[in-house]
Formats: structure tokens, C-alpha cells, sequence
């Protein structure tokens, strides 16, 4: 009997493709997001293709203080999370507007470490588990684009390398995926090159397969690993004068 | 974005929308001009709008089954291939499958696709138990067989022209086994075809492989393949105990286009000649994986990109069963005197058909592609006027090229019913695709 996985973010497109890459192989979903109940076709539509339970948890990445009731919460505790947990944002305004660039860093870093340090103590507890966190590209190296989702992310990269470091002999096994280009609903109206572009579904076989092997870092499109070599190496006194 | 059917001709920029709520299609289909699109698996233009193509992924939820009846319900986003994986393993299969898997259940209704089995079950439409269809006004409205007969009636084969495909509650047939007991015959020519599709009106499927380049007395010679549901004791130890698990094939895949002069009249001819020779040699029965047996060319990755850069057209005509013999000899005749070989031709016995607007009828079926130039172009409008002359109609689904006053002659009271239908339910305003614009429908 697979332990179920939990979808920290159940509503996003990676974590959803997560969901039915991790329930093709067996293993029961726990969806948590906001507004729950609206995600009953995706309850119904998962249970129905891969015969496991699919349950339904009232969360909200933000409230902080109410992340170790969410998980007492839960009917059981997971053997897999998987945290798609994050907005992109607007850089232009967020850069202008110091509200809405917290915003963007509380839904993309402080809520998801938050959660994540409630479920990693849990799993140390146990002395098993796997901790999922979707980050990004864009945290590896600030630019002036989207640097406020950027930095967010790279704060995020940061602490599950940390968790990972502090797990290694613990039996918990922490994968950090930065997916690159993704055609989400996050990305719809972004010119993205289809060549760099991966389909949610094939981030959602990357992570499956990444929880399998215990793999530590991936990224979804092997070219991403080049790329992201090739802008982390370029000398800061290049690089400040670029327009990326 | 730059957009094509499979087929990769015509190319039109169109604005694409993605939506994930049924209030998006709805403000999508205020704006008028609308067509609804699957996975681009039609060849041509029918699901082109320059101006509002809709991509109707997002609607990719399967919403319940019953075990007993074997009734599926999907969103229209849907595609075959999962209701494939999902469902063989428990025992069940489409009802009705056109040749390729990688098609939405939406499109399999617009099209009312046809399958091997068309002699004897009829079209996808006769397992469609109910659509879900927004109009014109947004509203959506479930029509059945016996709710709102006419809307549904015009809805299968009606090419998304009557409103947004929304879900879809369709039958799947049960299966003992992932595999079919496949007969092949090989046929001198194209009477002997015939007769051999005529022998076998109780298989449950037939198909036939045919030569179009040969000439005289071996014109239309044919392998013709009969295929039934291989029940495990037509499996021997160990593949009997998992009667549903087929090997994982590597995948083949077209990398990039093929220069223009690698399919050319002697590389058909070649081809032809081997497989022909080939199936002769493998006449006789054997056990066909369902993927292969369905869809050999979903083996090949962008097998579209054979054709190369400029892309192809497909010809797909019926006539009706009293024309059948003199009709496809016409249209074989003219194709080997043209020399323009096609590498998949395919011919086929319908069965009876209802509906409004579905393209088969009882008779032939003769499927054809080709690169596209002038010389093919040219080829293709004889086509056309040999099926009008032998009462026969087109395949909308493949086409790309005809010109409204054919489709006129091959169909002048079903088109002007469609015509009228669509002004009285201002469905003409709401939706069109570049296809039916070219075809004032």
C-alpha cells in the first residue's frame, strides 16, 4: 500500500500534473489549496483514471500561523509533498509597491517554508518521507525582470537545500525542481519559446520520477541546466549592463 | 500564433485563446467567429479562426463511468489516448476509433469520426448517449437522441458549427484483450477487394491497404485486413494472464522535415511494390497489439513531416454503394494515369449512417493524401468531380481545398438544411472556422 501524496497548491497546473503523475503510480492525493471544495472535478477526474482516493484539505499558503492545524488536519500524514505553492506577480508594480512585492515573496517563499518546516519536522519525527519543492530558474540569478519572484524563489532554493542537508540522515529525501518554462495558466499571454517550454505534464513525470530516484535538484528540460550555467557565469560587471 | 490542422496546409495566423471556465468560452463566443479546437488532429482548416480559435485542452476532466453500461463522460478536451490508458485495463475499449488516438472526444464528435467497424456499428455517433452544447447565447444545453433530436443530430458531423462541445457521455465496448486476431487477404485488384469486403460484411473490422499506382488488370490491388477482438485462449502462456498489458515499443519519430524530393512518384512506387509483396507474403492470421492493429502511425512521432515543409492534402470521398465498382475504378484510374502516388491509401466499406450531417454513407470510402502542389491540386479537383459524378460526398475532417460550389453538388440538401439551421440558431455569426467560411457554410 502506497502512503498518499500531498498537493500544497492543488489548484496549480504543476501541481495538478504532480498529482496524476503520482496517482498513476498508486499512490492516494491529499489536494490542499484555497477554496477547496471547487476542485471536486479534479477530485473526481483523478479518482476515476487511476482508482486511489482523492481527499480535499481547506489551505491557505499565507496564514502562517494556522499551518500546524492544517496538517494536524490531515486524516493521514503523507509519504510525498508535493508544494506548487507560488504567483509570479507583476514586477513592474511590485517593484513600485512594496505591499504587493511582500505578497509575492510571502506566497512564494514564506508560506511555502512555513508549511514545509511543520511537514519536514513531522517526517523527521517519523523517519521517512519526501518533500517536493517547485522553485525556479529565476532564483538563481537576480534579474531586473523578475527579480522580487526571483529573489523569493532563490530564498526558497536556499532553504531546501538546507532541508535537504539537515534530512540527508534523517530518511527524509527534499527534491528541488526548477522547471523553467511552464505552459500554465500562470504563463498564459507570455511569449514563451516553445523549444525551452515544457508541458505541465511533463514536469509532473520529471517530479514523480525525481521522487523515485531521490534525485536532488532537477530541472524539467535538461537544456535548462546549460542555460542557467551559462546566465549564473556571465561576470556581474557584464551582466548588470544586460537586458534580460 | 501561426496555426495548421495536421495536414500543416494551410498556415493561418490566428488568435488563440485557452480557456479554463465555461464563462471564458462564453465571453469567447459573444465575440463571434468562434471555432472550438481539440488536439489540431483534423488535416485542413476546420479548426482555424484567424480571429478566435478556441483550445479546448484545459476541459480535459473525465467526470464519471458506469461499469455496467461501460457509459464514459469527459469534457471535451479529453483525449482518446487516456481513455485508452485508463480504461483498457479494466476491460474497455472505444466503440469507435478513427485511425489516429491522439484526438479529443470533442473532435471525435464535430468530425462524427468512423472507424474499421463503420460497416457494421456505424459512426462515433451511435455510442453518444448525450452532448453538452453552449450556443450562440452561451447557454449550455444537453441534447440526446430524444432531448433537443435535432440540435444533436446536427452537432455529430456538424464540425463545431452548431456550438462549443462542452462534455460528452459516449459508450465503450468490453474487451477481453489488449489484442486482435488480424486476417489479411491479399486482393488481385479492385472487384476482388470488393468482393472480399462484401464476403466479410460480419467481421468486425475491415480495412483495406490499396495500391493506387498499379494499372490495368491489377488496378486496385489491395491487402484487405479483417480484424476481431482476440479473446485470451487466441494468446498463448504467459501473455494469456495478462490479457490487457502490452509491450512498451520505442517510439519512432520524424526529426524534421523531409526534402521535397524524398517522396517523390518512384519512392511511392517502391514502397508500394515492397508492401504489397510483404503482405502477400504474411496472408493468414495473426495476433495484432491494439496500437498497432488502430493506429500504426501514432508509432511515428510527426509522421506528418514526411511530406515536408509545404505540407499535404488529404482525399477522403464515399459513394454510394450502387457507384461503389465503376466510381472508385474511375478515381483509381485517374490517379495511377496522374502518377501522383499516395503512401496511405485506404479504402473501406460503410455501413448504413444516420444523422444530419456525418460524413459516410452506405457504400466505399476511398482515403488518399498528398504533397501539396499544383500538379496534386490539379489531380484532386478530377477527384472531386468524379465522386459528384457518382453521387459520393466528402470528408470535411480531411479537407482543405474545395471550393463551395462542389460541396454544393455533392450535398445541395444537406448543405442548405446546415445553412439554415445555423442562421435560424445564429449559430452562423457565432462560430465559423476558416473551412466553413470557405465553404459558406
Amino acid at each position: 500500500m502506497m502512503g498518499p501524496v500531498l498537493i500544497l497548491g492543488g489548484r496549480s497546473d504543476i501541481g495538478l500534473a504532480a498529482a496524476h503523475a503520482l496517482a498513476k503510480r498508486g499512490h492516494p492525493v491529499q489536494l490542499a489549496a484555497r477554496n477547496v471544495q471547487s476542485l471536486s472535478a479534479e477530485k473526481a477526474d483523478i479518482e476515476l483514471r487511476y482508482n486511489v482516493a482523492v481527499s480535499l484539505h481547506e489551505f491557505d499558503a499565507l496564514d502562517v500561523a494556522g499551518h500546524e492545524g492544517f496538517v494536524d488536519g490531515l486524516d493521514v500524514l503523507p509519504q510525498i509533498v508535493v508544494c506548487a505553492v507560488g504567483v509570479l506577480g507583476h514586477q513592474a508594480e511590485d517593484q513600485r509597491d512594496v505591499e504587493a512585492a511582500a505578497q509575492v515573496m510571502r506566497a512564494n517563499f514564506e508560506g511555502p517554508a512555513s508549511v514545509l518546516a511543520v511537514l519536514a519536522n513531522r517526517f523527521e519525527a517519523r523517519g521517512s518521507g519526501t518533500l517536493v519543492g517547485i522553485s525556479s530558474v529565476a532564483g538563481d540569478r537576480g534579474r531586473a525582470t523578475n527579480y522580487i519572484y526571483g529573489a523569493a524563489k532563490a530564498g526558497f532554493t536556499a532553504y531546501l537545500s538546507g532541508l535537504r542537508n539537515r534530512l540527508a540522515k534523517k530518511g527524509v529525501h527534499v527534491v528541488t525542481v526548477l522547471p523553467g518554462f511552464v505552459a500554465t495558466r500562470m504563463t498564459d499571454g507570455l511569449d514563451l519559446p516553445p523549444k525551452l517550454t515544457a508541458e505541465p505534464a511533463e514536469v509532473g513525470e520529471a517530479i514523480a520520477l525525481a521522487v523515485e530516484k531521490k534525485r536532488n535538484v532537477i530541472y524539467v528540460k535538461p537544456i535548462w541546466w546549460l542555460v542557467m550555467a551559462v546566465i549564473r557565469n556571465i561576470p556581474e560587471a557584464v551582466f548588470k549592463g544586460l537586458k534580460l | 500564433m501561426m496555426l495548421s490542422g495536421w495536414g500543416r496546409f494551410p498556415y493561418q495566423n490566428c488568435r488563440v485563446t485557452k480557456p479554463t471556465t465555461e464563462a471564458e468560452i462564453a465571453a469567447r463566443i459573444a465575440e463571434g467567429r468562434l471555432i472550438a479546437r481539440g488536439n489540431g488532429r483534423a488535416y485542413g482548416d476546420s479548426a482555424l479562426s484567424t480571429t478566435n480559435t478556441v483550445d479546448m485542452r484545459r476541459f480535459n476532466r473525465m467526470i464519471a463511468f458506469n461499469g455496467n453500461s461501460g457509459q464514459l463522460v469527459v469534457e471535451a478536451g479529453v483525449l482518446l489516448s487516456e481513455v485508452i490508458a485508463t480504461f483498457l485495463p479494466r476491460g474497455w475499449f472505444p466503440a469507435v476509433t478513427p485511425g489516429t488516438k491522439f484526438v479529443t472526444i470533442g473532435g471525435m464528435v464535430a468530425a462524427d469520426v468512423h472507424g474499421k467497424n463503420h460497416h457494421r456499428d456505424g459512426s462515433f455517433g451511435a455510442f453518444v448517449d448525450w452532448i453538452d452544447l453552449m450556443g450562440a447565447d452561451g447557454v449550455v444545453r444537453r441534447c440526446a437522441p430524444d432531448v433537443e433530436p435535432e440540435l444533436f443530430h446536427w452537432t455529430l458531423g456538424g464540425m463545431g458549427l452548431t456550438g462549443v462541445i462542452l462534455r460528452v457521455a459516449f459508450r465503450l465496448r468490453p474487451v477481453e484483450t489488449a489484442y486482435i486476431r488480424q486476417t489479411t487477404i491479399a486482393a488481385a485488384n479492385l472487384d476482388d477487394a470488393m468482393d472480399v469486403f462484401e464476403a466479410n460484411q460480419d467481421a468486425t473490422y475491415s480495412v483495406a491497404w490499396i495500391d493506387c499506382l498499379s494499372k490495368g488488370a491489377s488496378l486496385g490491388r489491395s491487402l484487405v485486413m479483417l480484424g476481431e477482438h482476440a479473446s485470451p485462449r487466441d494468446m498463448g502462456y504467459p501473455k494469456r494472464n495478462t490479457p490487457y498489458l502490452v509491450p512498451v515499443k520505442r517510439k519512432l519519430a520524424v526529426p524534421m522535415d523531409a526534402p521535397a524530393f524524398a517522396l517523390n512518384t518512384l519512392a511511392v512506387r517502391a514502397f508500394n511494390a515492397v508492401y504489397y509483396r510483404q503482405g502477400l507474403k504474411k496472408a493468414g492470421t495473426e495476433l495484432v497489439d491494439w496500437d498497432g492493429y488502430f493506429y500504426p502511425l501514432d508509432g511515428i512521432e510527426n509522421w506528418n513531416r514526411i511530406y515536408g515543409r509545404r505540407g499535404f492534402m488529404q482525399f477522403q470521398c464515399a459513394l454510394p454503394l450502387a457507384n461503389s465498382a465503376t466510381g472508385m475504378r474511375a478515381l483509381l484510374e485517374a490517379i495511377s494515369a496522374s502518377g501522383q502516388g499516395s503512401f496511405l491509401a485506404v479504402l473501406k466499406r460503410f455501413g448504413v449512417q444516420s444523422g444530419h450531417f456525418s460524413f459516410p454513407m452506405e457504400g466505399y470510402t476511398l482515403a488518399l493524401d498528398f504533397p501539396v502542389n499544383a500538379k496534386t491540386l490539379a489531380l484532386m479537383a478530377e477527384l472531386d468531380r468524379l465522386t459528384v459524378q457518382n453521387g459520393g460526398r466528402f470528408y470535411l475532417a480531411k479537407d482543405s481545398r474545395m471550393t463551395p460550389y462542389t460541396l454544393r453538388q455533392a450535398d445541395p440538401e444537406r448543405v442548405a438544411a446546415f445553412v439554415k439551421m445555423r442562421a435560424e440558431t445564429k449559430a452562423g455569426a457565432a462560430f465559423s472556422s476558416a473551412q466553413s467560411e470557405r465553404l459558406g457554410l
